[in-house]
């Protein structure tokens, strides 16, 4: 009884929101929600047979750790994995064993199945359940080729995640960053890409030449980075796939901050003239830039809106580093940020609601505002955090920490927008640049 | 090198005094510039070879200026290294050369490389105002990516704001 009753409690602030959704939910905004306890034994196998990636029966264990980091590290569940619960056979895939787990304190139950295909492919069912309702809430399934089968576990969480707070997904996705290594007069930069999780880890230049500042096109087949190949800084798009980089603009003026438009063709940068920067935006075709600021002064790190209709910038047309909203051609441009010290790095939410930016007063803190500049909140305070990306659902944010002193270094980070499920993401080197690709499809 | 040292070391005394304690000179002196020990460095057995990198630096009171936190501008100081410089390169009007714009690490990436744009520029400008033809210069900013002094203090970021005229070897 008190369970469900600490249950309901979790559940009253989201209720409000999402009437139509079963009363087992967790909210992502509220600040005192307990974590909903989730058990995820391994998944079962109706018959353990050898694949590409492993045995059926070893697979369903993984996929339950990979579900199960995935929902603790969102900060919203305190998962019971497969060390902690017993293992279920494939029979109680679809009937689980209601009188069993109240005891083991969960209030959600996930299970599922692992199977080989005649054509070497794995079949993955998932299934999500409500156990003081004994009622099944959301279900998935997949067929795709064992390498795949982390890309299963993700949507699987993703499912679970979205199910019971109301919120888009977000696990199925790849981060880019720059991994960095070498003392701080001489750092040695290489753009990398990897899961959400940090798993399929790869480098992509070899760290001959700076590189920063990339970005995923929507489609994850391109990135768009500023590389000093040749002791030249120019704007770069790096195919994924062939593993080939073309020059995006041609100038003998220097470009920076690169931004894909939300529908993949155009790229939004800066160019500067004898010292003045200002925001351009061309096709990634190439061709001809169209100038979209003029003012004296650096106008700097344009991000778009997810409808394209909007971008917003940095500038110190003020004297110091503000953000200014203007529509997509340049027109009607204005500051949108008050709250005194600086802020830069400006990054539309892929929802809408927000504006992610570093603010500079006395610590570098990452924050979020409304696009009109009202209701500005800081989610982290150390001495250097810098460069929110966002999640696909628009409510997380991973960025870079720089550490103090000689042998500064740096990491990335992820927070949400309660601040308080802040933690860093494991990566092979140090990281920074971090940037968050759309869910995958 | 000895010289050279000998020469920064003067400079320095000279621009503590110059700046009145006030100033933006950094705290503490600036390693010299990179040169390395081996390989082609304009150096013949000693001798210096006119117009290369190492007659610059020794004919110069400073290969570089510094500036004030988010600043750009060229204040006395500076127009006393940069006048010095536009007369070494007066002289040897076929020598092409860059001059990088750094900022210190209290800045965000890219604001910094713009801000470092903007500091090589000024640098640039005013040397073009000095007679040097535009055409011999190439800007190039690495904001904060190439520090100098590599400590997060504010002698450090004073040593890190830079504009370095860089004569090629």
């Amino acid at each position: 009884m008190n369970m469900i009753k600490t249950l309901l409690a979790v559940v009253a602030a989201a209720f409000a929101f999402y009437p139509a959704q079963s009363q087992l939910s967790v909210d992502v905004t509220d600040e005192t929600s307990a974590d909903l306890v989730i058990a995820v034994p391994s998944l079962a196998t109706p018959q353990r047979a050898p694949t590409q990636a492993g045995s059926t029966d070893v697979l369903g264990r993984q996929i339950a750790e990979v579900i199960v980091t995935d929902l603790r590290n969102s900060g919203l569940f305190r998962p019971l994995g497969p060390g902690a619960v017993r293992s279920i056979s494939h029979a109680e895939v679809t009937a689980p064993a209601f009188d069993y787990w109240p005891g083991t304190g969960a209030q959600a139950l996930v299970q599922g199945f692992v199977q080989a295909n005649p054509d070497g492919r794995l079949t993955i069912g998932c299934y999500l359940y409500d156990v003081a309702l004994r009622q099944e809430l959301t279900r998935q399934g997949f067929v795709l080729t064992p390498n795949e089968w982390r890309r299963a576990a993700h949507k699987c969480a993703d499912a679970i995640y979205a199910r019971l707070t109301g919120e888009s997904p977000f696990f199925d996705s790849r981060i880019a960053y720059i991994a960095e290594t070498g003392p701080k007069d001489r750092r040695v930069k290489r753009l990398a890409i990897m899961d959400s999780d940090g798993a399929n880890h790869r480098f992509l230049t070899n760290g001959q030449s700076v590189v920063l500042t990339p970005r995923f096109s929507p489609d994850y087949k391109q990135i768009v980075y500023l590389s000093y190949i040749g002791q030249r800084p120019r704007i770069y798009i790096y195919d994924v796939g062939t593993g080939r980089q073309r020059v995006v603009t041609e100038s003998a003026n220097q470009t920076w901050a690169p931004r894909f438009s939300p529908d993949g063709r155009y790229i939004l940068y800066s160019m500067s003239v004898g010292g003045n920067t200002d925001i351009y935006r061309i096709s990634v075709n190439g061709g001809q830039p169209q100038r979209l600021t003029t003012s004296p002064g650096i106008d700097v790190g344009g991000s778009y809106s997810p409808d394209g209709s909007r971008i917003v910038f940095e500038s110190d047309r003020s004297g110091s580093q503000q953000l200014y909203v203007m529509n997509a051609d340049g027109s009607n441009q204005r500051r949108i940020s008050f709250g005194g010290g600086r802020y830069a790095t400006p990054e539309w939410s892929p929802r809408g609601d927000l504006i992610a930016f570093t603010k500079i007063a006395g610590n570098f803190r990452i924050g979020v505002m409304s696009p009109d500049g009202s209701n500005e909140r800081l989610l982290t305070n150390s001495w250097q955090d810098e460069a929110p990306t966002w999640a696909p659902n628009g409510r997380v944010i991973q960025f870079f920490r720089t550490t103090q002193g000689r042998g500064g270094r740096s990491s990335i980070w992820q927070v949400d927008l309660t601040g308080r499920n802040l933690r860093r993401i494991p990566t092979p080197l140090d990281g920074s640049d971090p940037t968050w690709g759309p869910l995958l499809p | 090198m000895n010289a050279y040292r000998m020469r920064i070391a003067l400079t320095a005394a000279a621009l503590a005094l110059a700046a009145g304690c006030a100033k933006k000179a950094p705290d503490q002196l600036p390693p010299p510039p990179e040169t390395p020990s081996t390989g082609d460095t304009g150096q013949i057995e000693g001798a210096v070879v006119p117009g290369s990198r190492a007659d610059f630096l020794q004919s110069v009171p400073s290969d570089r200026v510094f500036f004030d936190t988010d600043m750009y501008n060229i204040d006395d100081e500076d127009r006393r290294i940069l006048d010095a410089q536009a007369e070494w390169l007066q002289r040897y009007p076929n020598v092409r050369f860059t001059i990088e714009g750094h900022a210190d690490e209290r800045g965000t990436r890219e604001y910094n490389l713009a801000l470092g744009d903007r500091r090589a520029n000024a640098a640039k400008n005013y040397l073009q105002s000095r007679g040097i033809d535009p055409s011999r210069m190439t800007v190039i900013s690495w904001g904060k990516e190439r520090p100098e002094a590599l400590g997060s203090d504010e002698s450090a970021w004073a040593q890190n704001r830079r504009a370095v005229t860089v004569i090629p070897q």
